[in-house]
C-alpha cells in the first residue's frame, strides 16, 4: 500500500508530485457524505471547475459506496498532486474485502452482483481523468482516480 | 488505633461546608449573576448532607457503591439546573471539585499525626470527588445528546413536504442527499399525498441535491415508476449542467423520465398536461365586457 510516497511515476512517464495528503476512514454510510464534503474542499482549494468538482464527487461517491456495500469500508488517501504545469485530486481507496473475481466485466455497463445499476465502477472511469484498478480475491481491493483542475 | 473517618467527617459537617462556602464565595470565577449565594449554601449543603449521610469507612474506596446512588441523583440534577441556569460545564465541574479542598483541609487537622492515613484516605476521597465531577459532566453530555436526537428525527419529517402547488400537481423538493432511508420517508409521503389529493402530476426537484450517483439516480427512477403505477405523472426538476454532464457520463439512462432544469419550467409543462392556460389579465376585454 505504501508504495505512493512523495514521487510516483504514472503511464506516461510524468512525475507527479504530491502536494498535501490527507487520509479518510469510510465505516459507515453516514460517513459518505462528510468524505464528498472533504473531498471539495481539496477540489475547491485548487481551483477546480465547478463541472470538474462534481465529476470529482460523483465518482469518489460511487467508489465509496462499493466500498461500503462490498467490503464494509475501508480508507481513502486523498491527495493534491501536481503534473508539470497542472494540478489535480488523486483519491486512493483501499478495501479488505472479496476482492473482484473478473475486473474486466466488473468494468462492463450494467454488471452488478448487487441490485444496483451496474454503472459504478465504468462511471466512475468516465467521470475521471485517470483511472485503475488492482483487486485480488480474498485480499481486496484499490482503485486509485485521479481527475485534473482542466480535465 | 484506627480512626472512623467517615463518622469524624459526619460530625465536622458544618465545618466542611462553611470551609466550602468560604472557599467558593472567595473564588474570582463565582458567578453571582447567575445564581445567588443563599442558593448556592442551599444547593452545598445539599450535595455535603447526601454525601456524609451515606459515607462509610467501607465505600469510600468504592466509587461505584449503590450507597452513592442519591448523591449521583442530586448531582445530575444539579447539573441540569446549572446548565439550564447559563452555567458551562466548567463552572459546574470546578464547583464539584472544589469540595475537595474543603474535605483535605478538614481531614488535614484531624489526622495531624499520621500522615500515612492522612495520605491514604486522600487519595479515596481524590477518586470519590473526581467520580462525582465526571457525573456532571456526563448528565450535561446526556442532555446535549437528546436535543440531537430529538432534532434529526424533527430533520427527517421537516425535510421532505409535499407541496400541492395547484388542483392536481404535488411539488416535492429534495434538499441534500437521498440514501436509501431518505427515499422511503420520499416515496411514502408523496405517494400518500398522491391518493389524498387525487393529483395527476408530481413534480421532484432536485436544486437541492448536491451530487447525483447512480445510487441516487436509482432512487429517483425507483419513485417515478412508482407514482407511474399510481397513474400520475412524475416530472424530475432543477437538474443543473453540472449534474447532467455527470450524469450522461455516468452513463444514467433517465430518457424515460420527463427531466426539467427549473421548477418553473416543470410547472409550465404540468399546466399543459392539464390543459391549463396561466396568462396576464387583459385589460381591454374587462373594459369591453363593462361597456
Amino acid at each position: 500500500m505504501e508504495k505512493s510516497r512523495i514521487t510516483t511515476t504514472t503511464n506516461s512517464m510524468t512525475i507527479l508530485t504530491v502536494l498535501n495528503r490527507d487520509n479518510f476512514k469510510i465505516e459507515r454510510e453516514q460517513d459518505v457524505v462528510p468524505f464528498r464534503n472533504r473531498v471539495k474542499e481539496h477540489a475547491v482549494k485548487i481551483g477546480m471547475g465547478l463541472v470538474n468538482q462534481t465529476k470529482l464527487i460523483t465518482a469518489a461517491s460511487e467508489l465509496v459506496r462499493n466500498m461500503l456495500r462490498y467490503a464494509n469500508g475501508g480508507e481513502i488517501l486523498i491527495e493534491v498532486v501536481s503534473k508539470i504545469r497542472e494540478n489535480g485530486i488523486r483519491l486512493t481507496f483501499t478495501d479488505k474485502g472479496p476482492g473482484i473475481e473478473n475486473v474486466e466485466t466488473a468494468m462492463k455497463d450494467g454488471f452488478s452482483t448487487g441490485k444496483s445499476l451496474g454503472l459504478g465502477l465504468p462511471g466512475a472511469k468516465r467521470l475521471s481523468s485517470e483511472f485503475t484498478i488492482n483487486s485480488v480475491v480474498g485480499k481486496g481491493t484499490v482503485v486509485t482516480i485521479i481527475k485534473w483542475k482542466n480535465g | 488505633m484506627k480512626i472512623e473517618i467517615s463518622k469524624m467527617l459526619q460530625k465536622k459537617k458544618k465545618q466542611v461546608l462553611d470551609l466550602w462556602m468560604k472557599n467558593q464565595l472567595k473564588d474570582a470565577n463565582l458567578r453571582e449573576d447567575l445564581m445567588s449565594n443563599d442558593e448556592l449554601r442551599v444547593q452545598s449543603e445539599e450535595l455535603v448532607d447526601a454525601l456524609l449521610k451515606k459515607l462509610t469507612d467501607e465505600n469510600l474506596a468504592d466509587i461505584e457503591s449503590a450507597d452513592f446512588e442519591n448523591v449521583y441523583e442530586i448531582l445530575s440534577g444539579i447539573s441540569i439546573t446549572r446548565a439550564r441556569q447559563g452555567f458551562s460545564p466548567r463552572e459546574t465541574g470546578t464547583f464539584v471539585f472544589s469540595l475537595k479542598e474543603a474535605l483535605f483541609e478538614t481531614l488535614q487537622q484531624e489526622l495531624k499525626g499520621d500522615p500515612v492515613a492522612l495520605y491514604d484516605v486522600t487519595m479515596k476521597v481524590n477518586k470519590l470527588i473526581d467520580s462525582f465531577g465526571i457525573v456532571t459532566f456526563e448528565t450535561f453530555i446526556k442532555g446535549r445528546e437528546e436535543v440531537i436526537l430529538r432534532q434529526t428525527d424533527e430533520i427527517t419529517e421537516i425535510s421532505t413536504p409535499v407541496i400541492r402547488v395547484w388542483d392536481g400537481i404535488l411539488a416535492l423538493p429534495i434538499i441534500g442527499t437521498l440514501d436509501s432511508a431518505r427515499t422511503q420517508v420520499v416515496m411514502e409521503s408523496l405517494l400518500q399525498e398522491i391518493v389524498n389529493t387525487s393529483s395527476s402530476i408530481a413534480i421532484l426537484d432536485i436544486s437541492g441535491v448536491p451530487a447525483v450517483d447512480s445510487l441516487v439516480a436509482q432512487h429517483l427512477i425507483k419513485t417515478v415508476s412508482a407514482t407511474r403505477l399510481m397513474g400520475a405523472e412524475c416530472i424530475i426538476s432543477g437538474i443543473r449542467p453540472e449534474i447532467a454532464q455527470t450524469v450522461v457520463h455516468l452513463g444514467i439512462d433517465l430518457s424515460n423520465v420527463i427531466t426539467k432544469s427549473s421548477l418553473s419550467s416543470a410547472l409550465k409543462h404540468a399546466f399543459s398536461v392539464l390543459q391549463l392556460e396561466v396568462r396576464k389579465k387583459q385589460k381591454e376585454n374587462y373594459s369591453l365586457k363593462n361597456m
